[in-house]
């Protein structure tokens, strides 16, 4: 039965990040648009903060791994 | 490319450390089922065990002897991402050399082979050597003192399961002489945890993720010292094979990671940015080759939390007089926010980088490879172990594009987690040897 809420928790963790990583890619996008010439800078800064946001969400994974 | 030396250096520095760290390093799934509180009740746990010898579902064998009808996708994957003491390459074991210690006993170094496993099938050894077995690929060892030394043909294995404290925790016991032993898993450097802890032995085994780590260092070392010698003997001509390969990466780690993170000291920090990311990126690389081993170095949290402990080692000797004074002690903030909540925060800080450093990149390879195996799995599953070949078909027919695309992503986040491994090394290291500007705010 801890198997479902455990699942419950990583679907939790999926849906914040995913909001966090579709604004944050959003955003870049939009930022891309109005000055196509700062794309590099844009790029590099958007994996860096995508992979922030995605950091909580895998530390929760991985909790939901080894708290069983 | 003159720092091309200095990074070599590095190159072989860092596996090396890596490889040392590694040695006392698990996979995560016998961290989960085996615990060492077993270790503590093992008289309790043999008298209960008394009580399932007459069962048929908890009979002895060997994994591949007898048709399992059902299957545990869940135990599957997790048997796939732990490190192993036998190399699978396809379905064939390749024995690799033991070096255990336990207390009572002492040191052992021999080769897995001893415990007869066969070279096709799951990896169970059909002998103990020195109260030693092995199950499932990995080295297991009997606590009972009882047990005799040297070699010992074993009847099988079997497994029984107990809740403690509200935990499940499945027991793997070796049968021999119709009576059963309590295997333990080896003493896991977290000391708890992570479930693992410290059991009845270390094993310093040259296992499958050492042997992976070797190998991608010597690949990487000849074709960098290639690369190195191409260079030298052709200085002023066009690059030319490998190094046309690896100059734009290295321009790029160069242009897009060191410099705008690190200022005008990034030529000092450029060689060791550029050996943790090859280094991360062709273990991963290496862990997405099918049946080659299936290896998952950077998916293992032994080798990642020294990765970490590199960049940790590396920010905290080079922070400089500003760095440390704005953790602890922050200029221009009244005393008591600083006392109550900053100083806190900012050690706190210190400290859950490198581990978010260590969890990012073991999270995200670990979660491609279990993905992966789950949908490998789906075919197992409907095709119920074999017996239903239409149920096969027709989960390879869901589970094959379902993996080819899961496996493309994985290219992309092999790249993206070693550039962002690379990218956050340097920010972090810039962050701490930055020069105080003057005071414009």
């Amino acid at each position: 039965m801890t198997g479902s809420i455990v699942a419950i928790g990583m679907g939790l963790a999926a849906i914040g990040a995913g909001i966090g990583v579709g604004s944050i890619g959003g955003k870049a996008m939009e930022a891309i648009a109005r000055q196509p010439e700062a794309i590099g800078d844009i790029r590099s800064n958007m994996i860096l903060t995508a992979a922030l946001v995605e950091g909580a969400a895998l530390i929760a994974i991985v909790l939901s791994l080894v708290v069983k | 490319m003159k720092d091309l030396r200095k990074f070599l250096v590095y190159f072989t520095l860092i596996p090396a450390i890596a490889i040392m760290f590694a040695f006392p390093a698990t996979g995560i799934s016998q961290q989960t089922t085996e615990n060492h509180e077993q270790a503590t009740d093992h008289a309790m746990d043999t008298t209960k065990m008394e009580g399932h010898e007459g069962e048929e579902s908890h009979a002895c064998h060997f994994h591949g002897d007898i048709e399992e009808t059902e299957f545990d996708a869940t135990n599957t994957a997790y048997h796939h991402i732990a490190d192993a003491n036998v190399y699978s390459i396809g379905s064939f074991n390749f024995p690799l050399p033991c070096i255990l210690y336990s207390k009572g006993q002492g040191m052992d170094m021999f080769s897995s082979k001893k415990f007869d496993f066969e070279f096709y099938g799951h990896g169970d050894g059909h002998k103990a050597y020195n109260r030693y077995v092995l199950t499932e690929s990995q080295v297991k060892h009997i606590v009972d003192p009882s047990f005799p030394l040297g070699e010992a043909d074993l009847e099988g294995f079997t497994h029984d399961v107990t809740t403690v404290d509200g935990k499940t925790i499945t027991n793997v016991y070796a049968c021999f002489q119709g009576k059963h032993y309590l295997l333990e898993a080896q003493s896991t450097a977290d000391g708890g945890l992570f479930g693992g802890g410290l059991t009845s032995f270390y094993d310093f085994s040259i296992t499958k993720n050492v042997l992976s780590m070797i190998l991608i260092s010597l690949l990487l070392g000849w074709a960098f010292f290639g690369i190195a010698k191409a260079y030298r003997n052709r200085a002023t001509l066009a690059p030319k094979g490998l190094q046309s390969l690896v100059e734009p990466i290295f321009l790029f780690i160069q242009d897009e990671v060191a410099k705008p993170f690190l200022g005008p000291k990034w030529e000092k920090f450029l060689p060791m940015l550029c050996a943790l990311f090859f280094f991360i990126l062709a273990l991963n690389l290496f862990g997405q080759i099918p049946f080659l081993g299936g290896s998952n170095v950077t998916g293992n949290l032994a080798v990642t939390a020294v990765l970490a402990l590199v960049a940790f080692v590396v920010v905290t000797i080079n922070g400089n007089k500003h760095y440390w004074s704005h953790i602890v002690w922050m200029p221009g903030v009244p005393a008591i926010i600083k006392i109550l909540i900053l100083t806190p925060v900012e050690i706190l800080g210190v400290f859950i980088k490198p581990f978010t450093l260590m969890l990012r990149l073991f999270a995200n390879i670990t979660a491609g490879h279990i993905v992966v195996l789950s949908f490998v799995g789906l075919i197992f599953v409907f095709g119920k172990m074999g017996q239903s070949v239409a149920g096969a078909a027709g989960g390879f027919l869901v589970a094959a594009p379902l993996t080819m695309f899961i496996m493309a992503i994985e290219l992309l986040v092999a790249f993206i987690q070693a550039y962002v491994f690379t990218l956050l090394v340097a920010s972090y290291i810039g962050a701490a040897t930055e020069e105080h500007h003057a005071e414009k705010h």
